[in-house]
């Protein structure tokens, strides 16, 4: 445990400053509106901190509560766009058919805020429960989740009608009421998503603080002992699991009136693997390493994507491969490595014999 | 735990706050149903300089991912048109800067590059886009913002925005001559092949109201993702359907798996041939297999025997980017970019408003490789003609049949009465 919790709390004042106060003064619209795209992510990133980076669950399909969240708020804009009618892409591709019956109850504010926190309770809840308590973990839960954004993203892509398809959903003129082409709505909504990811980390501080968080660690390290000193270290996992499905699907749904639209490629197999990139660049057992790396690489995605189309992920290759490397513990290590000091923050990594052990997968 | 529960208690209470609290900050911005509420009124006031002795041009290609083999050339054949427009003087005596920027076969990206060519390049129009898909993604956006966008590839029509200017094809341009051309040819059963996505699913819905109206028969309809390139499955079902014949609505280079399955199964342009609207001087050579026999649809071939097109066709081969052939895709841009020109010199002016009312009180034409184009001011798509082409041994296209005159656009499909009004209503509707 961190000796001085205060200093954490210190960090995530300055970082709260920074994005709703600073930022907004200083940035143009365009700016904020992608730094509001990034700070979605980064939200995900929190929780695939908690899950991974303290969790020891590699979850690489991040993107399926992504989408729960994305596609849920998506089709309430939609909607609320449509008014009465069917949605425009529907009348294309069969003008004739009615809406789709799970569609319908999106049509209330209400049941979808509800849908886009319990959705992703609901099915990584299930899925975890099924998963952690047959003890499925390491390699064979990475590809597994993996598998899960993949198939996602193909149903979407192949349910043109139903879903969009490849083409995704967006033209939201409405977020519950407010003008989204408003210049000062745009700027409440990025509010919204920089106030959240905030929360978020106040979240996470306070789980790494508590028994829970000490817990967590020790099931991701020694997760046999665990067991033996009495504790279920599914249920442990079951939590942080949950919890970080939430944090995904909440980026994601802040990430539609954001972005203004939603298609299967961000949330499928590649999109959940930077969602990973960015958290380890950053160091994800650390508290603010996750959401600085989302941030820097959606930045680094938007100005070297722009200025060096094809050379930008040669370049967030290398930095990958540099870091995992020679940074383990991702770029916010570099502090502690310069002054030489070894943090006494739970922070180190897994020893050899238990990254064996976690890759074993399926152990009785 | 009854600390954790109350901290945790804590935790949605601070989330409740920060929404409220942005809530309340949002409290001048507009509601729905305001009088405010229209499309544009509320956008930044244009930030294009037009002080200077340059004018800012944005375009907008997929230079990396799926669909960067087809973008880059449309992107390369705009930068050529932007060289030789600067050469003759430039717009309205001003020399074309363009912006590049890259949209990486991906949607959001499109938009977000959009609105950063608009606001922080501030250019005076976007010129670019391949895939419908990339094409709605922009289209919110230009509208939000009162930007302009040329589109330069052939869609499925049935759509039109007073911040879009289309020189493709829409469906009455391409689609229905394709048809027209296999009813002439006695084609009495045909399969529908096409890529997972919002052109070939429309592009097919109207075929097949369209085919009902001629006697033909669609005996059978398949699609497969964009991205994904294994068409064994879907070509038996073709190969045990036995059609007429096969109408290709495949996109980029899932082509070549259609094509290469296509062979694997027995069929042959002799028999079972088929005619696309997505293959042209580019893609042919790329096939893998012998495409030769088989048909494709379209306004501009590099064969086509026009004032103006052995010209671009030198201009493009001399061009140091360039990539030996043109195609109907890069002819489309090329013309976006001289239709612009046309526009600006006939209002005087790069103000987007100015441009629409220019476009609506003149008749905007250019000599385009493909023949004399008009643009139509009401629905911002340009005049074409139609032609269906056979390839030959050299990947060139020796032209079958042509329409017999310009065909008007009409991307709503007005002019023809199989199309249901109520359908149409619908559409405008929803787009309205």
């Amino acid at each position: 445990m961190t000796k001085k919790p205060w200093i954490s709390l210190g960090g995530i004042g300055v970082f709260a400053v920074l994005l709703l106060a600073v930022a907004p003064l200083v940035l143009t619209d365009h700016w904020l509106n992608n730094l509001g795209k990034y700070c979605c992510w980064a939200i995900a990133a929190v929780g695939i901190g908690l899950a991974w980076g303290r969790g020891g669950m590699l979850v690489m399909g991040q993107g399926v509560f992504f989408a729960l969240g994305a596609y849920s708020m998506a089709m309430h804009l939609t909607l609320e766009t449509a008014g009465d009618r069917i949605p425009a892409f529907m009348v294309l591709y069969d003008p004739l058919a009615p809406l789709p019956a799970f569609w319908e109850p999106f049509r209330g504010a209400g049941f979808t805020l509800a849908a886009i926190v319990l959705l992703p309770v609901v099915v990584a809840g299930a899925l975890g429960y099924a998963l952690f308590k047959r003890r499925v973990k390491g390699a064979y839960f990475a590809i597994l989740s993996q598998a899960l954004a993949v198939a996602l993203a193909v149903l979407i892509s192949s349910t043109i009608r139903e879903t969009g398809g490849d083409t995704g959903l967006s033209d939201f003129k409405y977020f519950f009421g407010f003008v989204l082409n408003d210049p000062a709505n745009r700027q409440m909504v990025y509010l919204i998503a920089a106030g959240l990811l905030i929360v978020c980390l106040l979240a996470v501080w306070q789980f790494y603080r508590s028994r829970f968080g000490e817990l967590l660690i020790a099931t991701r390290d020694a997760e046999e002992r665990v067991r033996f000193l009495g504790y279920d270290p599914a249920n442990v996992k079951l939590v942080a699991f949950v919890v970080s499905a939430l944090m995904a699907s909440i980026g994601g749904a802040l990430f539609v009136p954001i972005v203004g639209i939603i298609t299967p490629a961000e949330i499928g197999a590649a999109a959940s693997i930077l969602m990973i990139a960015g958290v380890a660049l950053g160091g994800r057992a650390s508290l603010f390493g996750p959401a600085l790396g989302a941030i820097a690489v959606g930045w680094g995605q938007s100005s070297l994507g722009s200025t060096w189309p094809d050379g930008w992920t040669y370049v967030l290759g290398l930095l990958f491969i540099v870091v995992i490397l020679f940074l383990p513990n991702g770029l916010s290590s570099l502090p502690a490595r310069f002054t030489g000091r070894a943090r006494r923050t739970p922070v180190e990594q897994p020893t050899p014999a238990i990254a064996a052990a976690e890759l074993e997968g399926v152990r009785s | 735990m009854s600390s954790t529960s109350k901290r945790l208690r804590k935790l949605v209470a601070a989330g409740a706050t920060v929404t409220t609290a942005a809530l309340a900050l949002a409290g001048c911005g507009a509601r729905a149903g305001d009088d405010t509420a229209g499309a544009g009124s509320s956008a930044a006031a244009s930030c294009v300089d037009t002080s200077g002795d340059t004018i800012k041009l944005g375009f907008l290609n997929s230079l990396t991912g799926g669909m960067a083999i087809s973008e880059k050339t449309v992107s390369n054949v705009l930068h050529m048109a932007a060289d030789e427009i600067n050469a003759g003087g430039g717009l309205l005596g001003k020399k074309i800067e363009y912006v590049q920027e890259d949209g990486a076969t991906d949607w959001p990206t499109f938009a977000e590059k959009t609105e950063k060519l608009l606001t922080q390049d501030c250019v005076a129009a976007i010129f670019g886009g391949w895939t419908s898909s990339s094409r709605k993604a922009v289209k919110p956006v230009v509208e939000k913002l009162n930007g302009l966008f040329f589109y330069p590839v052939q869609y499925e029509g049935l759509e039109s925005s007073p911040n879009i200017y289309y020189t493709g094809a829409t469906t009455n341009q391409q689609i229905i001559p394709a048809m027209d051309f296999l009813a002439s040819k006695g084609v009495k059963t045909l399969f529908l092949a096409g890529s997972d996505y919002v052109f070939p699913r429309t592009a097919n819905a109207i075929i097949k109201l369209y085919a009902a109206k001629l006697g033909i028969k669609i005996v059978g309809e398949e699609y497969v993702p964009l991205d994904k390139d294994d068409w064994t499955s879907q070509v038996a079902k073709i190969a045990a359907a036995k059609p007429d014949f096969i109408f290709n609505t495949i996109n980029g280079s899932s082509n070549v798996g259609f094509i290469k399955a296509y062979y694997d199964a027995g069929l042959t342009p002799a028999k079972t041939p088929i005619i696309s609207v997505s293959i042209a001087e580019e893609e042919a050579p790329a096939m893998g297999h012998e495409v030769t026999g088989n048909y494709a649809s379209w306004n501009y071939f590099q064969s086509l025997k026009t004032a103006t097109n052995p010209k671009f066709i030198q201009s493009w081969k001399a061009y140091p980017k360039s990539s030996g052939v043109t195609s109907d895709p890069m002819e489309a841009a090329y013309i976006s970019l001289y239709l612009y020109k046309a526009l600006v010199e006939a209002a005087g002016s790069f103000d987007v408003n100015a441009v629409n009312a220019a476009a609506k009180k003149n008749t905007i034409t250019f000599d385009a490789p493909e023949g004399k184009v008009t643009l139509d001011g009401e629905n911002h798509h340009i005049s074409k003609p139609g032609h269906i082409g056979r390839i030959n041994a050299d990947n060139q296209f020796d032209i079958v049949w042509a329409s017999d005159k310009f065909i008007e656009p009409d991307p709503y499909l007005e002019g023809y009465d199989w199309f249901p009004a109520d359908i149409r209503k619908q559409l405008t509707d929803a787009a309205g």
